[in-house]
């Protein structure tokens, strides 16, 4: 195998993008992403694209094809191909795209993410989000995805000394960082109360620690890191990609307040790269609910289980922290395109590694995180990124 | 001879009282509770209907006695409220159990004594061989249009009789029916809500068929009230029942335990399948109870039954489900506004 | 879900149906016809499940899909069964704020949902709290 460095990436910005369609998203991002890399686009041997559900958003399958399209790669007959594992669908396009060029098949490889969620109702995308857990046996007698999340919050705020304030917290954190960020869905600062006023929708969770319905598309290039340099003066190297499976529904894990598939993924990473939770300087989690940026900052081993609130409360996971999580706004205020989600991630690790994060900015970064969550945590995608 | 092998009620904890409908449509509600005999009604959860009713009584019918559910040949589900027009609850209530799939089953429509129609129906597949045990229900979320008279008595609940031969908990020595077409109460195909009579539903309606069958069942048995312990008779509301009970010479003591209208109001097919199982509730080795429906349209089915040693026997676990009056007991209190919702009386998008 | 979906497992949802590995012992509801553990060395067979349990964890639900949305709110919990398996299930209560951890259940028979108010009616399997009746 050979190593694997983002020579390019691109984001559009993240909101309820009323003008803009499905193909518009797209072809936006690669656009982006290729002159980032300075790359005409003859180039790209393959496409690999990351997107839940378009079949429900916007009513396309064979998205794949679409956008190998309207991306002017179906005259050259570019493969492309969409990979799909519920919100952390753009981690696993990521994933494949790395793979493909470690193997030595392919060399510029194009990893994209994609979702276009306003087009629907919001009851219809709210449905077609439910379609990450168990239908069968939970969607239908009544589980919706923030109530999924809400037990694994009573759980844990039963077992471990978690208060609400503390999971506001996370939120107010994640809306001051997105407040930084040029991307974000919300840009403007919240507080605890801001938080606490909010109407319940399950209970422990209130409006405000749930991520918002976005529309987004972000990509990145990748090349073998023995070439990367032909395309870019500040490659970003992939020093591990790593995955794992949990049961499909909550209430057959092992522990409810933990993400195994996050531990095991998250070992595999550190174990790839030859690293620790010590050496990383910022981490993108899959704060899709409060609590579980909670539970990414435990099961990843930055803290010890039930003390990742008292950790943010007392600030060590913000810009100017022990371990800054989520600088980018994560999933809460950066917003969560479901497809595109695990691709900006690395977007915004990139970015801070290349110094370019802005007001962002973690001085000095090396390594970065990424750590992207399926359902309630039946997939986990973990990558590990090193400055060159 | 056919008799009841185990029985079980249903009762949602849901009640509205008399006054507070009163309330909202401006009546006097001491003249209506005084002439009705009835002070509160029960109504159903959101996600109960005569199905989920029919399956609890039946449920609990089966927990007081352990039957092998596959010997169950024949599930009858008596109610005007059936959830699908089309689509039986019988056959719900058979998977439900366990009983499916080696069994017929149907779901009956007479007014308030499809339950008791069931019983019928169920003693002569058992007394022909053809089954070993029957399941004959009546249960109703009963139907009543708003601020009509009817809207004070609708109730919902239900009960089950399982029907056999083997070591019954009470013998049924008879039954007979008295039937003609009187349009006293009716609900036409597509209506939400039935229509009725008035006082029309009185002597032409309810006390010349329950008094018409009551006599022939009396005759056919030779036997006179006073040999009865006690009296069921179908209740829509307190006045009827203990009016044509004085007629026939029953005693207020005899209905006592079966007059459960007060405090359930009418639960149509349901009414006096729950006087008897109330009755059951109660009864003695040696009692004889005597029953008799009455449903609009119309017709009365009346029964002789006597109470056998097997009700306070090992197999029998009389306490194993709760009884009428348990079940009537810690209702949960809700005003107009949450019963229209829970009935789905308001109108939605 | 379409009617084939749910006709499909109508007996498991109505009456607790699941399903045991002979050779590790292990009890599974929902059903699964394949054991985790055993695999290929496992054979499964039936189990019924008796219906009581306690509740590991819980959540009200307030904003719920348009099918379920005239049932809010509504308590959605983890229940765990006393013979092993965990599973999901709403709980019937008076009051909402009645639910808790360790709270004691058993299973009723309930409308689970129907497809509008012309199709099919869903039934199935709640569980409400595992209280004496009253004296009568």
């Amino acid at each position: 195998m050979r190593d694997v460095a983002v020579i390019g990436i691109g984001c559009t910005t993240f909101g309820e993008k009323w003008g803009t369609s499905f193909r518009d998203l797209f072809l936006e991002a690669g656009t982006l992403a290729l002159e980032d890399a300075q790359l005409p686009g003859e180039q790209i041997d393959a496409l690999y694209v990351g997107n839940m559900s378009a079949g429900r958003f916007v009513e396309q399958e064979h998205v794949g094809a679409l956008i190998a399209d309207y991306s002017g790669m179906a005259s050259r007959h570019v493969p492309s191909t969409r990979v799909e594992s519920a919100c952390c669908s753009g981690s696993l396009a990521f994933r494949q795209a790395v793979i493909a060029v470690a193997s030595g098949l392919e060399e510029i490889v194009v990893a994209a993410g994609v979702e276009k969620m306003t087009d629907v109702e919001t009851s219809i995308s709210v449905d077609a989000l439910a379609a990450a857990a168990d239908r069968e046996w939970e969607g239908f007698v009544g589980a919706t995805f923030p109530g999924l999340y809400a037990m694994i919050a009573s759980d844990y705020m039963h077992r471990y000394a978690l208060t609400r304030e503390q999971l506001a917290e996370v939120a107010v954190k994640n809306h001051r960082n997105g407040a930084l960020n040029p991307i974000a869905q919300f840009r403007s600062p919240i507080t605890v109360e801001t938080v606490l006023r909010s109407s319940l929708v399950a209970d422990p969770l209130r409006l405000f620690d749930c991520s918002p319905i976005t529309d987004g598309a972000a990509a990145v290039i990748l090349a073998p890191l023995e070439r990367a340099r032909e395309f870019t003066d500040a490659p970003v190297k992939v020093m591990a990609t790593a995955q794992a499976s949990d049961t499909i529904a909550l209430h057959d894990r092992r522990d409810i307040s933990t993400l195994d598939a996050t531990v095991a993924a998250g070992r595999r990473a550190y174990e790839m790269a030859g690293l620790t939770p010590g050496s990383i300087d910022l981490v993108e989690v899959h704060d899709c609910f409060t609590i579980a940026e909670i539970l990414a900052i435990e099961d990843l081993g930055f803290c010890v289980k039930g003390e990742a609130g008292r950790l943010t409360e007392e600030g060590e996971t913000a810009l100017d922290g022990r371990i800054p999580v989520n600088t980018s706004g994560g999933l809460k205020a950066c917003g969560h395109p479901v497809g595109a989600t695990g691709i900006k991630q690395v977007c915004e690790v990139v970015q801070q590694l290349r110094g370019d994060a802005g007001r962002r900015q973690i001085d000095g970064a090396e390594i970065g995180m990424t750590q992207n969550v399926g359902g309630t945590g039946a997939s986990v995608a973990v990558h590990i990124l090193g400055r060159t | 001879m056919t008799g009841i092998i185990t029985y079980g009620a249903y009762i949602p904890r849901y009640r509205i009282r008399l006054e507070e409908i009163a309330r909202v449509w401006g009546d006097n509600a001491q003249d209506i509770i005084g002439g009705l005999g009835v002070r509160e009604k029960s109504v159903p959860d959101l996600d109960e209907d005569t199905a989920t009713i029919a399956v609890e009584a039946a449920r609990n019918a089966l927990t007081r006695r352990e039957i092998d559910p596959g010997e169950i040949g024949a599930v009858y589900v008596g109610s005007e409220s059936h959830p699908y027009a089309v689509k039986p609850t019988a056959c719900t209530v058979g998977e439900a159990i366990r009983a499916t799939p080696a069994m017929t089953a149907a779901d009956y429509e007479f007014a308030c004594k499809a339950g008791t129609a069931a019983i019928q129906t169920c003693m002569g597949l058992v007394g022909a061989g053809m089954i070993r045990y029957g399941l004959a229900i009546g249960a109703d979320v009963a139907q009543g249009a708003p601020s009509d008279a009817l809207e004070y008595t609708a109730a919902a609940g239900g009960a089950a009789f399982l029907i056999g031969r083997d070591d019954p908990i009470a013998r049924i020595h008879g039954t007979v029916s008295f039937t003609t077409d009187t349009p006293d109460f009716w609900r036409r195909e597509g209506q939400n809500y039935p229509r009725h009579g008035g006082r029309f539903t009185g002597d032409p309606g309810y006390f010349k068929h329950v008094q018409g069958a009551a006599h022939l069942m009396l005759e056919q048995a030779g036997t006179s009230p006073g040999d009865y312990d006690y009296a069921v008779f179908h209740q829509p509301n307190a006045k009827f029942p203990r009016r044509v009970a004085e007629h026939l010479g029953f005693t207020p003591e005899q209905i006592r335990p079966g007059l459960v209208v007060p405090e359930l109001g009418n639960t149509y097919s349901g009414a006096t399948m729950v006087g008897l199982a109330a009755t059951l509730d109660v009864a003695k080795p040696g009692d004889r109870i005597f029953v008799t429906s009455f449903g609009s349209g119309a017709g009365s089915d009346s029964f002789d039954v006597e109470v056998t040693d097997a009700i306070e026997a090992g197999a029998f676990r009389r306490d194993a489900a709760p009884t009428v009056r348990q079940l009537l007991s810690n209702p949960i209190y809700v005003d107009y506004a949450h019963y229209a919702k829970h009935k789905g009386k308001i109108v939605m998008q | 879900m379409s009617v084939p979906r749910f006709w499909r497992k109508i007996s498991k949802r109505y009456n607790l149906e699941g399903t045991r590995c002979t050779q590790c012992g292990r009890t599974f509801y929902p059903p699964r016809t394949f054991c985790p553990d055993c695999r290929r060395s496992g054979e499964i067979v039936p189990f019924r499940f008796q219906g009581k349990g306690e509740v590991v964890t819980f959540t009200v639900i307030r904003t719920a899909s348009d099918a379920f949305a005239r049932q809010t709110p509504f308590v959605l919990a983890i229940i765990r069964l006393d013979e092993g398996p965990r599973v999901t299930a709403q709980v019937v209560v008076e009051n909402v704020s009645e639910a808790h951890i360790g709270m004691r259940v058993r299973s009723v028979f309930r409308r689970i949902g129907t497809e509008g108010d012309s199709g099919v009616i869903y039934y199935g399997t709640k569980f409400v709290p595992d209280v004496p009746y009253p004296e009568g």
